[in-house]
């Protein structure tokens, strides 16, 4: 099953771009053309994203250096741990939605110290895995055409986030 | 409410970097948090433009409207508001499906494409509407069968099942994304509840006096 779904994923991309080529040559679209036609947007929609994604970098790289995303990280600790949560994870759930790379370093960091196979590394991966970064996604997509109020977008990523880091740390919890 | 996150990220990290004694961290990360905005840019410009490319030929030659009639039934409930056989339904599919095998490459073009597509369809262009809003829900859940960025860090460090994550992350994925899509649609009824705009006749009825 494991071997199937890589499988899956490795052939997924060379098979997309031979057959969609190969079907759109079928019902005579010229294709190179095409090609380039489509791809000139590409360029205008990523320089698109650079105002966006530059304000949210710059609010997150200043919150983490303050030293005040520890401090939160604090704050909240002995409340999470009196819930039965691993104090260890509970930066990543703080983490994981503001920052997709600060989050995986803090993950491998938690791999290399309890060990890969330790229930915390287990439920940090998990996490990790289950969700993409919200604010992230957030400023990419909708930076990409232009929408400056997100209408109720955010609340909705923060609130599936909060219940995916509960549902991984239960999950793990009755599997492993 | 990103307006006050953002805000308010900034205002504590300086508040807070100043009472420790950090604030020139603090000067340095804005700088180079600005930096890595616009390095991630770059390194979209080439993926974006190889996937939009792409995605021109598949509509051009009729795949995306194929997709669409064929997922619209299922699609449809997720998104109400979207007009029958509208090509955003063929982009949002190839995102899900790009999203599911872990293509987070290939995921983000499709996903803004079907955001453009969605777009269209905006009365105002500087306002999500609720489809854009699901969408974005479905994507910041992100629904993944194999997480192998994972995988490959639990190998380097010598697990002995380092796949084992696979079951728990589609369980917590599976748990997350049922989330979102509650919560979207909750949102959306509430939404749906305020008085409606009246068009017509009803206006000029105050107007009269």
């Amino acid at each position: 099953m494991l071997s199937f779904l890589h499988a899956l994923s490795a052939w997924a991309i060379p098979m997309l771009v031979v057959a969609i080529p190969l079907y759109a040559a079928f019902r005579k679209v010229p294709v190179y053309e095409t090609f380039v036609d489509g791809a000139k947007d590409g360029f205008q929609t990523a320089i698109g994203i650079i105002p966006h994604l530059v304000g949210m970098m710059t609010a997150i790289g200043m919150f983490r250096a303050s030293g005040a995303l520890d401090a939160l990280v604090d704050l909240v600790r002995p409340f999470f741990e009196r819930l039965g949560v691993p104090g260890d994870v509970l930066p990543l759930g703080l983490l994981r939605p503001i920052t997709g790379a600060g989050s995986l370093a803090f993950t491998t960091d938690l791999i290399k110290e309890h060990g890969p196979d330790s229930m915390i590394a287990r439920i940090a991966s998990t996490i990790q895995g289950s969700t993409d970064t919200t604010l992230y996604v957030l400023t990419v997509y909708f930076g990409a055409i232009g929408i400056r109020r997100t209408g109720y977008a955010l609340k909705v990523g923060l609130f599936s986030d909060a219940v995916g880091f509960f549902a991984a740390i239960a999950v793990c919890l009755l599997l492993f | 409410m990103v307006n006050w996150i953002w805000l308010g990220m900034i205002v504590v990290s300086v508040a807070y970097g100043a009472a420790n004694g950090r604030i020139q961290q603090v000067t340095e990360a804005a700088f180079s948090g600005a930096q890595t905005g616009v390095t991630v840019c770059f390194g979209l410009i080439s993926i974006m433009v190889f996937w939009l490319g792409m995605m021109r030929i598949a509509e051009a030659s009729g795949l995306v409207g194929a997709l669409s009639r064929a997922v619209a039934p299922v699609v449809r409930w997720l998104f109400p508001d979207v007009p029958r056989n509208h090509p955003a339904f063929g982009f949002i599919l190839s995102n899900m499906s790009a999203n599911l095998l872990g293509l987070g490459n290939a995921a983000t073009p499709m996903g803004i494409r079907a955001m453009q597509e969605l777009q269209k369809l905006n009365p105002d262009p500087s306002k999500a509407t609720p489809a854009m809003c699901t969408l974005l829900a479905l994507n910041t859940a992100s629904i993944t069968l194999v997480p192998t960025t994972l995988i490959a860090v639990r190998m380097n460090f010598g697990s002995a099942h380092p796949a084992d994550i696979i079951s728990s992350t589609l369980l917590a994925t599976i748990v997350s994304t049922g989330a979102a899509i509650l919560a979207d649609k909750w949102y959306r009824r509430r939404s749906g509840r305020l008085p409606p705009v009246t068009i017509g006749p009803a206006q000029t009825e105050t107007k009269g006096g």
